[in-house]
């Protein structure tokens, strides 16, 4: 019998993919071949706001080799166009079609398709395609974009705004103007994108003949693209069939679905042909979804003790044309209000949030989705609230925080949050950092003219969407699914809804899956990102992949369980309570060497000798099962992140020396993965704050779409991060496992904003636009 | 952008023919004619360094070579890397350290870190960061992937 050994879960069991991965053998979406496929590309707009008068083809069409030229007119019967599928009360909507209509509404908006034999081809076609437009003004300017006279994003608006919303108390005032101090500022954070380094791709095959549809697509949810198209181009979802091959990374890019990638369907459906579409890098930067651009003002009151009294924070999110579909764009300003001082106990929490339309690309759900907001603009105000009363910033948040055991709680905007730890996870900051020793050490280096700072921020992310959750939405969030069988040979099966995009869902689901039902790690097989092949379900989106992926895989382990001890138990002679499984091996708990039977050789019986079990009801070594929460809300997460920088004042340069962060996912499954996923966030979080920013002119044109000209964060950027955590498991769960895929992102954004703001404070500056890059430093520090 | 050049050149140590158009990019010809499909096409104005493939012994972008350009030349792809077993202790320690989540960029980042540790046997981190910073990658923060090549760079030695 095979002693017993290590559990899985808490075990850095390494990814069987990233063996294929590092020998070039990953299936990306450009690699997915098909016999007799066609290439699509795209003209796109080079206009921010213009009517479409006249397009002319002829020359196109004509070119050899091209097959079809699409305008909009030809997908009209096909597609009747959409809206969000995330409303919200009095949330203003314009309809998305898969080409432009009669007008364009941001430069890279898709106008026309063509069809060619190779990408070339349609590419040399686009530039035969002529169109004539008239100009109309564009809609660019956020803080100017209420203004009476203002250009409006769509002609047939009443104004520029598309959603506002008052968040938790109202205003009050008299509780600022009788505050002990008040501390403010006026935040932007500038536009920037997601850039996953594999570009956005479909290969679309309708088959005229049964009226089925194959589509393969770099995505996240293979269902709720196959749902949508159903929608979208009316088509029976039964004959739809989504694959998502291996993707080259999302953080949320590639939880939408684009006008590019339903043209690209449609086209298939229309000729009757599979045709492929790849995003080109200029167009990911063009046309997958910004993020973040806001203008944010807020204020803390505080009280002689230092306790927090009062907050008020105001965003203004400029949407872009459309809003995202599924999920809107409005949540992104509606995290930023409702979870900024979320950790804190404040008497007096509101905000307001304007969503506007803006002639420029869509602002979608980027890793983290106003989180990083939220945390950013709440621990700055904490720490220049502490800098004016000459309180230690430690000491003032561990005075003002929700204690780690008065949860459950909900925020004064409406936030349930349970389990939260930010106290432990402070104190464990401490632990880890001499704080008191390196501001010490920073004010020591002042002297010799070296301007350091460190800067904490602590933050709560909301991970780990559900259908019946408050964030519900249609045909995107639902309930998930899988399926575990064991076949003849004792492996087992696993087809689960939720997908793998590198950040090791199927490693922790077969860890998960390897101990509730008592298997080696090794025999357990995971399938998923095919709609055909697996339970329905919401794919991975919002940190999900181990919380609800585990937590189902855990449900049907410990069911497939119980009935191979109980088909062993009438084999074996005994009652099922006496069996365990471990390692594969069936054994009674209590017992001798030999009583005991292999899963593989029960598993052989079960399917090919099922004469030798007692007549009756036929044992299933496969069951489905499915789950949706029955918790009220996402599941709230927290931590605080730390970093130590260095400012050039001569250039205006920030150097990041060092950074931690201590997190708290309640239960591990895999510390490896973990850590890496909390690295790669902080890198993002970091370009948010000192690099990345897609920059537009005032006429809605795109300065810097090539990655020579966005900044991401390059590995002589980034320093070593140092990651810990503190474990309070989900108590609404049984795997107890919380979403640990955008904390990362959402703490370093402001943790990076605070040390750069104690490097310059003494300098008497102040930065509160992001990215912080050298030109922005030094008019920060007064030196332009 | 017309006229059919016949290029011939070894790709991992075997002799092969291609008929090319002149505008294609020695990346796609690898990808889509050759059928090797590990040399990733990730910005096409060669910043990203995922189509990086070994030209004559150096790492240079697949993307930036015009397959015109291959003619007489000696290719190595990151299939023929992988094969040859000469990047096998790099492989291994960017899968235990963790040093890649969605795959895209690894290619690249293996055969650029095995060019540094041919030339630099024991580089500092800082010497790493640096030999790698012509690589994207959005998914680690690199610090494992730093770790990897270290790791590797002990093991070789």
């Amino acid at each position: 019998m095979t002693s017993a050994t290590t559990k899985a879960i808490g075990s850095s069991h390494r990814r069987g993919d990233a063996k294929l991965f590092v020998g070039g053998r990953g299936t990306y979406i450009d690699d997915v071949a098909m016999p007799g496929v066609l290439h699509v590309a795209f003209l796109r707009s080079p206009h921010a706001h213009a009517s479409i008068v006249a397009i002319r083809t002829a020359d196109a069409d004509a070119l050899p080799g091209v097959v079809r030229v699409v305008t909009a007119a030809d997908l009209a019967p096909l597609c009747k166009g959409w809206q969000t599928s995330q409303t919200y009360p009095g949330y203003v909507l314009r309809t998305q079609y898969p080409l432009a209509t009669d007008r364009v509404v941001f430069v890279g908006q898709a106008v026309v398709a063509v069809v060619a034999e190779s990408r070339a081809l349609a590419e040399d076609a686009v530039e035969l395609v002529e169109i004539d437009w008239e100009l109309l003004p564009p809609a660019c300017d956020l803080e100017g974009a209420m203004a009476p006279d203002a250009a409006r994003a769509h002609p047939d608006l009443a104004g520029n705004l598309a959603y506002q919303a008052e968040v938790g108390d109202p205003e009050n005032r008299a509780l600022f103007d009788e505050a002990a101090c008040v501390v403010e500022a006026a935040f932007r954070f500038n536009r920037q994108t997601v850039m996953p380094m594999e570009t956005r791709g479909v290969v679309a095959s309708y088959l005229p003949g049964d009226g089925s549809l194959s589509v393969y697509q770099s995505h996240t949810a293979p269902h709720q693209l196959r749902s949508l198209y159903a929608t979208h181009l009316g088509l029976d979802e039964g004959r739809i069939r989504v694959i998502c091959p291996h993707v080259g990374g999302s953080f949320g890019a590639k939880i939408h679905l684009y006008s590019d990638e339903v043209a690209t369907v449609a086209i298939s459906r229309l000729i009757g042909r599979p045709v492929k579409y790849i995003a080109d890098r200029m167009e990911a930067l063009l046309a997958d979804i910004h993020a973040r651009e806001q203008i944010v003002t807020a204020k803390l009151a505080l009280d002689e003790e230092g306790r927090f009294v009062a907050w008020r924070a105001e965003t203004r999110l400029a949407m872009g044309a459309f809003s995202t579909h599924p999920g809107s764009s409005v949540q992104e300003a509606d995290e930023a209000v409702r979870l900024a001082m979320a950790p804190y106990r404040v008497r007096h929490v509101g905000g307001r949030l304007e969503v506007v339309f803006q002639n420029k690309n869509i602002v979608g759900q980027y890793r983290g989705v106003g989180h990083p907001i939220a945390a950013a603009i709440g621990e700055h105000l904490i720490e220049k609230a502490a800098a004016a009363m000459g309180f230690d910033p430690v000491a003032l948040r561990l005075a003002n925080y929700v204690a780690d055991d008065a949860y459950p709680v909900k925020t004064r905007t409406g936030i349930d949050l349970d389990a939260l730890s930010h106290q432990a996870c402070l104190r464990r900051l401490g632990e880890i950092i001499d704080i008191p020793a390196l501001r010490a050490e920073n004010e020591r280096l002042r002297g010799e003219g070296i301007h350091r700072g460190f800067g904490i921020a602590c933050f709560i992310e909301r991970t780990a969407t559900n259908a019946p959750s408050n964030a519900h939405i249609r045909k995107a969030t639902a309930q998930d699914g899988i399926t575990l069988s064991v076949d003849p040979s004792g492996a087992v099966r696993c087809a689960i809804s939720v997908t793998d995009q590198g950040q090791g869902t199927h490693t922790v689901v077969a860890q998960v899956i390897a101990d509730e039902l008592g298997v080696p790690f090794d025999r357990v097989r995971i399938v998923s990102g095919d709609s055909q092949a697996t339970p329905y379900g919401s794919g991975v989106r919002a940190s999900r992949g181990t919380a609800v992926g585990g937590e189902l895989a855990l449900h049907a382990s410990r069911e497939l369980r119980a009935v191979i001890l109980e088909a062993a138990a009438q084999l074996l002679q005994t009652v099922a309570e006496r069996l365990s499984m471990t390692d594969g091996m069936i054994a009674p708990a209590d017992s001798e060497q030999g009583n005991g039977i292999s899963l593989a050789d029960l598993a052989e019986i079960v399917h090919f000798k099922p004469q030798l079990l007692p007549r009756g009801a036929q044992v299933s070594l496969s069951l489905s099962r499915h789950l949706g929460h029955d918790w009220p809300a996402l599941v709230p997460t927290n931590g605080v992140q730390a970093s130590l920088v260095e400012v050039d004042v001569r250039t205006g340069a920030v150097r990041l020396l060092r950074h931690w962060a201590v997190d708290d996912f309640g239960t591990i499954v895999n510390p490896l993965l973990v850590a890496e996923q909390v690295r790669g966030g902080i890198a993002q979080g970091i370009g948010q704050a000192l690099f990345e920013e897609l920059v537009y002119d005032a006429g809605g044109q795109v300065q810097n779409a090539s990655l020579a000209d966005y900044l991401v964060p390059l590995a002589s950027d980034l320093p070593d991060m140092v990651i810990d955590h503190v474990e309070t498991p989900w108590p609404h769960s049984v795997l107890g496992a919380k979403g640990a895929g955008e904390a990362g992102t959402t703490g370093a954004v402001g943790a990076v904003l605070n040390a750069v703001n104690d490097a310059i404070r003494p300098l008497g500056a102040s930065i509160t636009e992001l990215p912080m890059t050298p030109e922005r430093m030094l008019a920060a520090l007064n030196r332009l | 952008m017309s006229g059919i050049h016949t290029i011939k050149f070894r790709l991992n140590g075997r002799a092969v023919a291609k008929h090319v158009e002149p505008r294609t990019s020695a990346a796609d010809m690898i990808r889509h004619e050759s059928g090797l499909t590990g040399t990733h096409v990730g910005c096409e104005h060669g910043v990203c360094g995922a189509c990086s493939i070994v030209l004559d012994g150096a790492v240079v972008r697949g993307c930036l070579v015009f397959a015109v350009q291959l003619d007489g030349a000696e290719v190595e792809t990151i299939e023929g890397a992988s094969d040859s077993g000469r990047i096998a202790a790099l492989q291994a320690a960017f899968v235990d350290r963790n040093a890649l989540q969605c795959g895209f960029c690894t290619p690249g980042m293996l055969l650029t870190a095995a060019e540094l540790l041919s030339r630099e046997p024991n580089p500092s981190r800082e010497k790493i960061r640096e030999a790698l910073s012509g690589n994207i990658c959005r998914c680690t923060g690199y610090e494992a992937i730093v770790d990897a090549v270290a790791a590797a760079a002990k093991v070789k030695r």
